[in-house]
């Protein structure tokens, strides 16, 4: 887990005493942290079993602060380490011990909303949840909401193309963003995007939406702003068997419905949410799905009825609306506390964050089970079933070395068969540090090394939170070996050592 | 029909072997858009075929030279659709250009944009390589997202082969209709429509008419006509023309142009006549005004200003980029087209 050498690439030793030296010289009202009992609270992300300390912490306040840090770091040859809010699953932020962490932090400002044009800029520190906030008094919001809105920032959302329950129809940040600010590796500021639907050149906000933190720092975002729908109901419907809970789902879809949110649990999950958050949800039932409709009143009775009628046909054992906005929320708290949840019933959760074509569903529900009986360890499965988006817990006790082991290499099987079904290692958390060796099982040698030409044009470097997202091929060589990638031994012409 | 991936790959390695510049053409249907490129065409029609649709998973995916009518057809089966409304200027379109391009029609403010809804690419790369980023999946953050950009990179980063989409149902309700209004009258109506959330799905003003299309279920659409009132828009057909640039409008001489600008942007006195699509965000100018006068127009207005075919050639039909912006598109081409065999020179003359 921590940053290797042999297989991420050599990092410039750094006397850390000059850098800092030259750092207060150059940019006097910088704020830093270089005390080691100042620096541990910055050691890792929400992914805590990764730790690393970082050698110097640096919290800018200012534009020109990010840029004189980074002409500072590039001239020196020092890698930065972007951080948000520090809420990042897959070990994106993790600091380097040979590096600069860059936490953004104070880049909290709303800069501006503008409810004609539906536009807000605001700094990358801001959190998610603080831009709908600001916006409610206008009668708009901020469309993407992962569950950890009220933490995470919209700098770490761009950095992750963060999604959330209500993507399937919202869309996740790449789809909600109309411009960006960059500072580059070198300091210069770049605008990729603009104010118009569409801009001359190649398409680079895309581009660096999603690329963790390894192209650029972000440092001011313009993002899209929906009216808040005047309507939302949501069906709870139970299911003695998790297939027909799968059906169900493509069912809703193939009738045409696009529901607000569209979320699955499985006996384990809900159980454990429903001792937490007291949602009301069947202990019995194998599965539950959680279907939001949301517009006009008129079309969301109408989509209402439709669901119902669909999810009765594929073998609900029970459908109940919520009767009012109370029992909505009840039922939207338990899913939203899935993963506290489960953190009750065991010492430790794994997150998984694999996608898949829905239609593998109860194929992949299968392997999973087995898996889990393999490593004598439970999974608990929540779903973002709308689209595709899996989120086993694997539960396991970190204080048992050879648990936290099981849980890992689980976890990485779990992976694999997601893309061996079609579907990838991630859909919203990131690569990250945790991930690297299963991009291995994902991309070939050449598509790797595309990937790497990519981050080249950027920085060629390497300065920009190296060992994460895309792995080496030495990496690759020695943990992708394993693994039939269509069909074929991954990287055959690598040479082995 | 089917799979000439082979033999599309035999063909770029050929020409990058001999650093031979390579044309990739669908049908044709947009050479009006672009810097003319001195290169071999390379015809991607015969790499043809829808290769994966399952309606229920809201996913379809086909080869590069697929005909977008056909594609479109396929999907109209199951009541889908791809919600941008892609443009089929020369009667059709394939697949690959529609991404390369990616230009989108009335619908596009309201579903979004032809990239946002890619969801997978295979591509041949200047490097000679046949790759595949994205997937068939609706969500994938795992790697940069390569698929995304090839849209609108108008094939100068590589020759896509295939490419998954997210598709939609189709609405189950659809009105049109037109109102007689100023420009600042329409601009004030459409925004506060936007606020509160109406169900449009297109609207453009020109001629002092402003005409809206509703899409929904039942009970929102008719709502929102009784809100509105106006007459029903009286040619059935009038988003294909305005699409595909078949309107009286685009008739005539005189260059045309599309001014790209914010949703909220003012009504703005243009020299030439002029059609506001997307609510304002997209302006179809026809104009003999110099290009620098049209450029500083659209850029004051926060915006850009494209120049589509016209009479006499123009050697900068895009809007031109931020030095130190063309110097990153300029690096990023070099990275994955080293040879520069993929339509050098299309976007801007040194790109
Ligand atoms: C009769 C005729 C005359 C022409 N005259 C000219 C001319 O004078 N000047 C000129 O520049 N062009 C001209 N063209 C078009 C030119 O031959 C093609 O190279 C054209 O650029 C391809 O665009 P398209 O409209 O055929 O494809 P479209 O399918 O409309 O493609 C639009 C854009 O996407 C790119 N593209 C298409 N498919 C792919 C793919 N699979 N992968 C990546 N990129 C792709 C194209 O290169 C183009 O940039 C002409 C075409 C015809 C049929
Ligand atoms: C309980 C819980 C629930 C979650 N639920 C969801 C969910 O539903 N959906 C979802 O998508 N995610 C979810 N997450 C994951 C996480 O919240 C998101 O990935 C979020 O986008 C991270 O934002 P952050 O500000 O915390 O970023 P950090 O963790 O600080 O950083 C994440 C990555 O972004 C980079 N980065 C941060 N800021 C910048 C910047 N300004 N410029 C460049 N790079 C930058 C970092 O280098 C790192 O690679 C959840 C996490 C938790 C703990």
């Amino acid at each position: 887990m921590h940053y290797d050498e042999r297989l991420d690439g050599p990092l410039p030793d750094v006397d850390k005493t000059a850098l800092l030296d030259r750092l207060r010289r150059d940019l006097p009202d910088l704020h830093l942290l270089h005390r080691r009992e100042d620096l541990t609270p910055y050691e890792c992300d929400g992914l805590a079993a990764y730790r690393t300390v970082p050698m110097l912490v640096a919290l800018p306040d200012t534009l020109e602060q990010v840029q004189g840090l980074m002409r500072i770091a590039s001239d020196e040859g020092v890698p930065v380490v972007a951080r948000g809010a520090g809420t990042g699953l897959s070990g994106g932020a993790m600091p380097l011990e040979k590096g600069i962490l860059l936490v953004m932090a104070r880049f909290n400002r709303i800069v501006e909303i503008d409810p004609q044009a539906g536009t807000a800029r605001v700094q990358p520190g801001v959190r998610n949840l603080a831009i709908s906030q600001a916006a409610a008094p206008y009668g708009l919001y901020y469309a993407p909401d992962p569950s950890s809105q009220i933490a995470c920032s919209i700098g770490g959302n761009v950095a992750e193309n963060a999604g959330g329950v209500h993507c399937l129809k919202y869309g996740l940040t790449v789809h909600n963003l109309l411009k960006l600010d960059i500072v580059t590796v070198d300091g210069e500021c770049l605008t990729l995007g603009s104010d118009a639907l569409d801009t001359p050149g190649f398409d680079l906000m895309a581009l660096f939406t999603g690329s963790e933190g390894m192209l650029g720092i972000v440092t001011e975002i313009t993002v899209k702003l929906l009216p808040a729908p005047p309507c939302a109901k949501v069906l709870l419907a139970s299911f003695d068997n998790v297939e027909k809970a799968g059906q169900a789902v493509a069912d809703i879809i193939a009738a045409g419905v696009i529901p607000g949110g569209l979320e699955m649990m499985d006996n384990l999950a809900l159980c454990a949410a429903e001792d937490f958050a007291h949602a009301g949800y069947p202990r019995d039932a194998a599965a539950i799905l959680l279907c939001e409709l949301d517009g006009v009143e008129s079309d969301v009775d109408e989509d209402c009825q439709r669901v119902r009628a669909v999810m009765e046909n594929a073998g609900a054992t029970e459908v109940r609306q919520a009767r009012d906005d109370a029992e909505r929320q009840r039922f939207w708290a338990g899913r939203k506390a899935a993963f506290p949840a489960v953190g009750r019933i065991s010492p430790d959760y794994y997150c998984m964050d694999g996608t898949i074509p829905k239609r593998e569903l109860p194929k992949v529900l299968a392997g999973i089970e087995a898996l889990s009986r393999e490593y004598h360890l439970r999974v608990a499965n929540v779903f973002h079933a709308g689209d595709g988006n899996m989120h086993p817990l694997i539960l396991f006790d970190a204080n048992d070395s050879d648990q936290l082991h099981r849980a890992e290499a689980l976890g990485g099987r779990i992976l694999e068969l997601c893309v061996a079904v079609g579907g990838s290692i991630t859909g919203e958390h990131g690569v990250g540090r945790e991930k690297i060796n299963q991009m291995c099982s994902q991309f070939d040698a050449d598509e790797i090394t595309c990937f790497h030409a990519v981050k080249a044009a950027f920085d060629p470097q390497r300065l920009l939170n190296p060992g994460k997202n895309i792995p080496t091929l030495n990496r690759c060589a020695e943990f992708g070996t394993m693994h039939i990638h269509r069909g074929e031994l991954p990287f055959p012409d690598l040479e082995r050592f | 029909m089917g799979d000439q991936s082979e033999a599309l790959l035999e063909r770029v390695r050929a020409a990058r072997a001999e650093r031979r510049p390579l044309c990739p053409r669908g049908t044709g249907g947009k050479f009006h858009l672009g810097r003319p490129v001195d290169g071999e065409i390379l015809d991607t029609l015969e790499h043809s075929g829808v290769v994966h649709y399952d309606p229920s998973e809201l996913v379809v995916t086909a080869r590069a030279g697929t005909l977008v009518s056909e594609l479109i057809a396929t999907l109209a089966e199951q009541d889908q659709m791809l919600p941008f409304e892609p443009p089929l200027f020369g009667g059709d379109a394939s697949v690959g250009g529609m991404v390369a391009s990616g230009l989108a029609g009335p619908r596009r403010p309201w579903a979004g944009s032809v990239r946002d809804f890619v969801l997978g690419t295979r591509v041949i790369t200047g490097e000679g390589q046949h790759l595949r980023f994205g997937g068939e999946v609706m969500k994938n953050v795992a790697g940069y997202d390569l698929s995304r950009l090839m849209a609108g990179s108008f094939g100068c980063l590589g020759l896509i082969t295939e490419v998954s989409f997210k598709v939609l149902p189709r609405p189950r309700a659809s009105r049109s209709l037109q109102l007689r209004l100023t420009g600042e009258q329409a601009r004030e109506r459409v925004l506060d429509w936007r606020r509160r959330g109406l169900p449009l799905s297109a609207a453009c003003h020109g001629g002092g008419l402003l005409r809206i299309r509703l899409e929904g279920n039942q009970g929102s659409v008719h709502a929102a006509v009784a809100e509105i009132g106006g007459e029903p828009l009286e040619d059935n057909h009038y988003w294909d023309k305005l699409r595909d640039h078949r309107l009286p409008f685009f008739d005539g001489a005189k260059p045309l142009w599309r001014l790209s600008l914010p949703p909220a942007a003012p009504v703005l006195e243009l020299p030439g006549t002029q059609l506001s699509d997307w609510g304002g965000a997209q302006r179809w100018l026809k104009s003999d005004a110099d290009t620098a006068t049209l450029r500083q127009l659209a850029a004051s207005a926060g915006g850009s200003a494209t120049r589509f075919g016209g009479e006499e050639a123009e050697d900068a039909p895009f809007h031109p980029l931020p030095a130190a912006l063309l110097r990153y598109h300029q690096t990023l081409k070099a990275r994955l087209d080293p040879e520069r065999i993929f339509n050098p020179g299309r976007l801007y003359a040194d790109l």
